[in-house]
């Protein structure tokens, strides 16, 4: 309990729902992890740089708008520009299967899409934080 | 260690890095504040409080922009010291602070209660000290409510700023014991809605009994608009002042050392009474026996006494 894993909870893109984003967050404090929520429309500048302060051990974004491609490597790119290489990246939202490969190859450690119980995540995350 | 000349050259991770060590309650990393304690102390420290959504973030947001423009470097912890039983939290202080982000002369951190009690203002204190020797030249405190969590947390800043909102009414009358000794410049928040007035005149009354030299100024705020956030900048500018020129700057920082001594004493008291291998145990039992009338607390209180002494 005295080290929770604490987690960024970030909404990319131009679309205006956070819903996903806020069931995932409320999902992953029941499974008692530390959730830094940081609202809608964040640039991936803005979601590593509030990575980055709050130290967290995983970046989680919810996307809906269709552009994954960039926004989430991009993610990816800029913390390893700042050295922070062993935060865990993951994505969920509306995502084809066929981008994943592509996501996976740049980086973003798994995606979830719609429909995938919250126990999978939680546990996902739970597995991977201490291996990296 | 690395890490340390990393944090007296600027750096942000090294920053961040250490602040969540001190939350892991990392010996190591209280063994490194030891060594560069005394590098601190540079920093204006300003608490900002008040009930739960009354709009303590917009606020911070607006007027770290004004230190901003003045080119101070700035550090913010935004703590939640609700604490749910899971263990887990969800801060979300950071949504209304989203512009200060790329800002890099803004460091921002967000910290949960984890369930301990106590140990919270000790991480508070411990992230200051990091982020003053960091370079921050002013640290703001955002804690929520208006209980003993929140009165531990500003007991450790310099300038405290009371938000409250209009319509309060029996809210005030509640929080009005403590409210007096907490708030050094008091904030109508939401004063675009109805009552404002009225609650700045009922906080105003209260502020009339005040024996401090200081009176603490009552400003209307429109957090959202950023309305009232220049006067609001100079009423904690010149509470500063006065604290500087009246040399109680100097009395309430050794008042504050006091407490976080203190403060340190007791949590390392209550680490050691419940300590999981004997004295716990040894308590338990005394429990069962007080319960039972077999003996009395005051009694029970003595031998657990004792058995510190002893270990
Ligand atoms: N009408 C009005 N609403 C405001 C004002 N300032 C903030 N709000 C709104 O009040 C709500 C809460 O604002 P926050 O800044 O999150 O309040 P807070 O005190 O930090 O909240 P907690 O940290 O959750 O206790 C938000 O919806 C803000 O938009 C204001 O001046 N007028
Ligand atoms: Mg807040």
């Amino acid at each position: 309990m005295d080290r929770p894993i604490r987690v960024l909870v970030a909404k990319p893109g131009l679309d205006g729902h956070d819903r996903g984003a806020k069931v995932i967050a409320r999902a992953l404090r029941d499974a008692g992890m530390e959730v830094i929520y940081t609202g809608l429309r964040q640039t991936p500048e803005q979601i590593v740089s509030a990575a980055i302060q709050e130290d967290v051990n995983v970046v989680a974004m919810s996307i809906l708008s269709g552009a994954h491609n960039t926004l989430l490597p991009k993610v990816v790119e800029l913390l390893n520009a700042e050295g922070a290489d062993d935060v865990l990246v993951v994505g969920g939202g509306v995502i084809p299967d066929d981008d994943i490969p592509f996501l996976k190859e740049k980086g973003i450690a798994e995606v979830f899409t719609p429909g995938t119980p919250t126990q999978v995540t939680i546990d996902y995350i739970r597995d991977n934080v201490a291996n990296k | 260690m690395e890490l340390v000349e990393k944090l007296l050259s600027g750096n942000k991770r090294a920053a961040a890095r250490l602040i969540t060590l001190v939350e892991n309650k990392d010996p190591k990393a209280f063994e490194t504040l030891k060594e560069i304690y005394h590098k601190s102390g540079n920093a204006y420290v300003i608490g900002i409080t008040g009930p739960p959504g009354a709009g303590k973030s917009t606020l911070t947001d607006k007027l770290v922009k004004v230190f901003r423009k003045r080119d101070k470097k700035v550090g913010i912890i935004a703590v939640d010291p609700t604490s749910p039983f899971t263990g887990g939290s969800i801060l979300g202080d950071r949504v209304r602070m989203s512009d200060l982000n790329l800002d890099p002369g803004v460091f921002i951190r967000s910290m949960g209660a984890r369930g301990h009690l106590g140990g919270l203002s000790e991480s508070t204190q411990a992230a200051v000290k990091i982020l003053d020797i960091y370079g921050c030249d002013y640290i703001f405190i955002e804690t929520v409510g208006v209980g003993q969590s929140e009165v531990d947390i500003v007991k450790t800043c310099d300038t405290t700023i009371m938000v409250m909102v209009p319509g309060l009414g029996d809210d005030i009358q509640a929080i009005k014991a403590g409210i007096m000794e907490i708030g050094d410049v008091f904030a109508v928040n939401k004063a675009d809605r109805d009552g404002a007035k009225r609650t700045a005149r009922e906080i105003n009354m209260m502020l009339d009994f005040s024996k401090s030299d200081w009176r603490p100024p009552v400003e209307l705020v429109v957090a959202i608009d950023n309305k009232g956030i220049e006067e609001l900048f100079e009423q904690v500018e010149k509470h500063k002042s006065y604290l500087e020129e009246s040399g109680q700057k100097e009395v309430r920082r050794i008042e504050n050392c006091k407490n976080e001594i203190v403060d340190l004493v007791q949590q390392k008291l209550m680490d050691m009474i419940l300590d999981k291998s004997s004295k716990e145990e040894m308590i338990n039992k005394l429990s069962k026996e007080v319960a039972a009338r077999k003996t009395d607390p005051y009694s029970a209180c003595k031998l657990v006494l004792e058995k510190l002494r002893t270990t």
